[in-house]
């Protein structure tokens, strides 16, 4: 369980770890014994609908949206933390949406996750040698008179003192809790790590230091990360990839440069134009955005974006929009935004 | 500085709470003053003393929490130890805040209506006449207000409890309830930390455009760089309890005096360049009991001597510039 050794893998070559194909992910409560009781026909909430994402080794995604776009449903359906309701999720030739328990048990060593609330991602009733702990007791990777050891070595890997080991999570601030969680992401040697909002807890200058640190692990363990967040400078950072997702569905995705440069979806184009900046280069010719996201549960039709979009014209309230591939790497769903 | 008098003043605040761990001195010697249609950010982080400061200018210290000293003037009268039946005259009409938080600050067993009405009912003079008269005509005012604030087919939505909106809707709610009776300076506690950056700028620009025909004055307390560089005249950064640097935001943002604003501009990713590398400020915000009298960045900062553990004062530095280091640097890197 030393850590550090696995590191080898991550040369130059492209190698597609994660290959996600039309995951879809719908709650639905229409058939329910509640809504038979109440009359309530219930609902189906549509929160994921038919996402495809590929993430090569050692790279890290970030994937960008809302709230209430889906970003932490898809991170979870992907893990299979949230069942999903169809497509499928390949993780190094494994399609992890067929496997059973015992195998799903045992691909969790590979893939992990860090949450988003540090407050209330953690177990207050246990010691952080329990929570970080668990998972080697679990997969049965430790022996128990070993978890100690790797615990001690988790914690300093992470920036805390192997004393902390005999606290409770109420001894810490939100920056060291988050620490701990991503500890706990990190114990069984992962190889992939969905990121779920692992920094928007935070103040400015812990932020600083959780993404720093996050960025360092990536380099020294080789890790993959989906890291999502809704705050664009953060995913801009540390990411190489953008995918931007709007109610259910990726509306764009490219190289970050491409992305936050020269953005071609009207709804990339409107996220990064409200994000204020420090320099004041954002001000201008802001895109503006009217009303909010609409309901997952009756999403528009056509292109989900019409309703807000300042450029909708009439094909897109009839037609999806089909993702077309453009020359400088992005792959953008919009009627208006042709492949030439 | 100019001529004008401030709208508010505030002096040397010390704001106190006792709890069971000791003595917590959340505000402590804070000097802010805020002019007729000026938009002052106040930034920091969380534990830095920005909403005790503003809950102390309205009057909102409670048990076991005290002023224990300092004034605050607003238009040249003072409003520490004012009567609370003084107070309730002033707050909602002259001086608003809209709470951090709009879900759990908006009662959600009354009607958003009812919530806006209640403060023209109990401030406005103008509304007189009959019981049914006044609500009929206060009821137009808040379709007015609801429509200022953006909020689609008001005459139907003025029903509406809370949870009907969404987070953006609820927050914009807030800020109808607080401008209803046109006041003179609102203070806007984290506007926008809960909302999305879309909703974001849609909720800032409705503030700013509101402040222009108005004419009020806007005190916005946040943690956002951003969000202060592009909405502020002014800006006074906040660590530990005090004020640290204050002046024109663009000077301060641009080049940031003490080390603490230039480690908190360091921390933030540039979008425009993204190679550059963030430097996060190592440790954490010191526990406010008990504190020694020196320096509060003390034991995060580079460039910390000897003198630093003697109680640094506030400096003026030009330019309308105050910061509160012995050896500020005029320039970051």
């Amino acid at each position: 369980m030393n850590k550090a050794m696995k590191c080898t893998a991550g040369t130059a070559e492209q190698y597609v770890l994660l290959q996600v194909n039309n995951l879809v992910k719908h709650y639905d409560s229409r058939s329910g014994l509640w809504g038979k009781i109440t009359g309530n026909p219930g609902s189906l909430v549509q929160a994921v609908d038919g996402v495809s994402l590929t993430i090569n080794r050692g790279e890290t995604l970030g994937l960008i949206g809302e709230s209430g776009c889906g970003k932490s449903t898809l991170g979870r359906a992907i893990l299979r933390l949230h069942e999903p309701t169809s497509g499928s999720v390949t993780f190094d030739g494994t399609d992890v949406t067929k496997l059973d328990a015992d195998s799903l048990k045992k691909m969790r060593r590979r893939m992990q996750i860090i949450f988003q609330d540090p407050y209330a991602s953690l177990n207050p009733r246990k010691t952080i040698e329990d929570i970080i702990g668990t998972a080697l007791r679990l997969q049965g990777v430790a022996k128990s008179s070993d978890i100690r050891g790797c615990v001690t070595q988790l914690l300093e890997n992470v920036g805390l003192k192997p004393d902390h080991m005999t606290r409770f999570p109420h001894q810490f601030s939100g920056g060291q809790r988050q620490r701990i969680g991503i500890a706990r992401a990190l114990a069984l040697n992962p190889e992939f790590i969905v990121c779920d909002e692992p920094v928007s807890a935070l103040d400015v200058s812990i932020q600083a230091q959780v993404i720093q640190l996050l960025d360092d692990l990536k380099r020294e363990l080789g890790l993959t990360y989906l890291f999502i967040s809704h705050d664009i400078s953060v995913i801009g950072y540390i990411s190489d990839h953008i995918a931007v997702m709007y109610l259910g569905d990726i509306v764009e995705t490219g190289p970050t440069k491409q992305i936050l440069t020269d953005p071609q979806h009207p709804y990339t184009q409107a996220l990064l134009s409200a994000v204020p900046r420090v320099d004041g280069s954002g001000t201008g010719d802001r895109v503006k955005l009217t009303g909010d996201l609409p309901s997952p549960i009756n999403p528009p039709k056509g292109c989900k974006f019409h309703t807000r979009c300042p450029y909708a014209k009439d094909e897109c309230q009839l037609k999806k929009p089909e993702h077309h591939e453009l020359k400088n790497g992005l792959t953008v769903a919009c009627h208006l935004v042709t492949g030439n | 500085m100019t001529e004008a008098q401030p709208i508010l003043s505030i002096s040397n605040l010390q704001t106190r709470f006792a709890t069971r761990y000791g003595l917590v001195t959340a505000v402590d010697g804070v000097s802010l003053d805020v002019m007729p249609g000026e938009c002052v950010g106040v930034v920091g982080e969380s534990g830095s003393g920005k909403s005790v400061t503003f809950a102390s200018v309205m009057g909102l210290i409670k048990p076991p929490g005290w002023i224990d000293g300092g004034s605050i003037k607003f238009e040249g009268q003072e409003l520490v130890g004012m009567s609370e039946r003084s107070y309730r005259s002033l707050r909602g009409k002259y001086i608003a805040m809209t709470m951090q938080d709009a879900l759990t600050a908006l009662n959600p067993a009354l009607t958003c209506g009812f919530q806006i009405m209640e403060v023209l009912l109990a401030h406005d003079s103008q509304i007189s006449g009959s019981a049914r008269n006044r609500i009929r005509e206060a009821r137009a005012r808040v379709i007015e207000m609801m429509m200022l604030v953006r909020i689609p087919s008001p005459e139907t939505r003025l029903n509406d409890y809370p949870h009907q909106f969404s987070g953006g809707m609820r927050q914009r709610m807030m800020i109808a309830i607080a401008l209803a009776c046109r006041p003179k300076l609102l203070i806007a506690d984290e506007p926008t930390t809960a909302l999305d950056v879309t909703i974001q700028a849609q909720v800032l620009e409705l503030i700013t455009d509101i402040r222009q025909t108005l004419g009020m004055s806007v005190i916005l307390i946040t943690h956002d760089l951003g969000v202060v560089a592009e909405y502020c005249d002014r800006v006074a950064v906040m660590y530990a309890g005090q004020v640290i640097e204050s002046g024109p935001t663009k000077s301060v943002i641009g080049q940031p005096s003490h080390p603490y604003t230039q480690g908190l501009l360091r921390s933030i990713p540039n979008l425009a360049n993204l190679d550059k590398r963030i430097r996060p400020i190592e440790g954490q915000v010191p526990e406010l009991i008990d504190l020694t009298p020196g320096c509060r960045f003390i034991g995060r900062c580079d460039v910390r001597e000897e003198a630093c553990t003697q109680r640094v004062e506030m400096r003026n530095i030009g330019q309308g510039r105050t910061v509160r280091c012995i050896q500020p640097k005029g320039n970051v890197q």
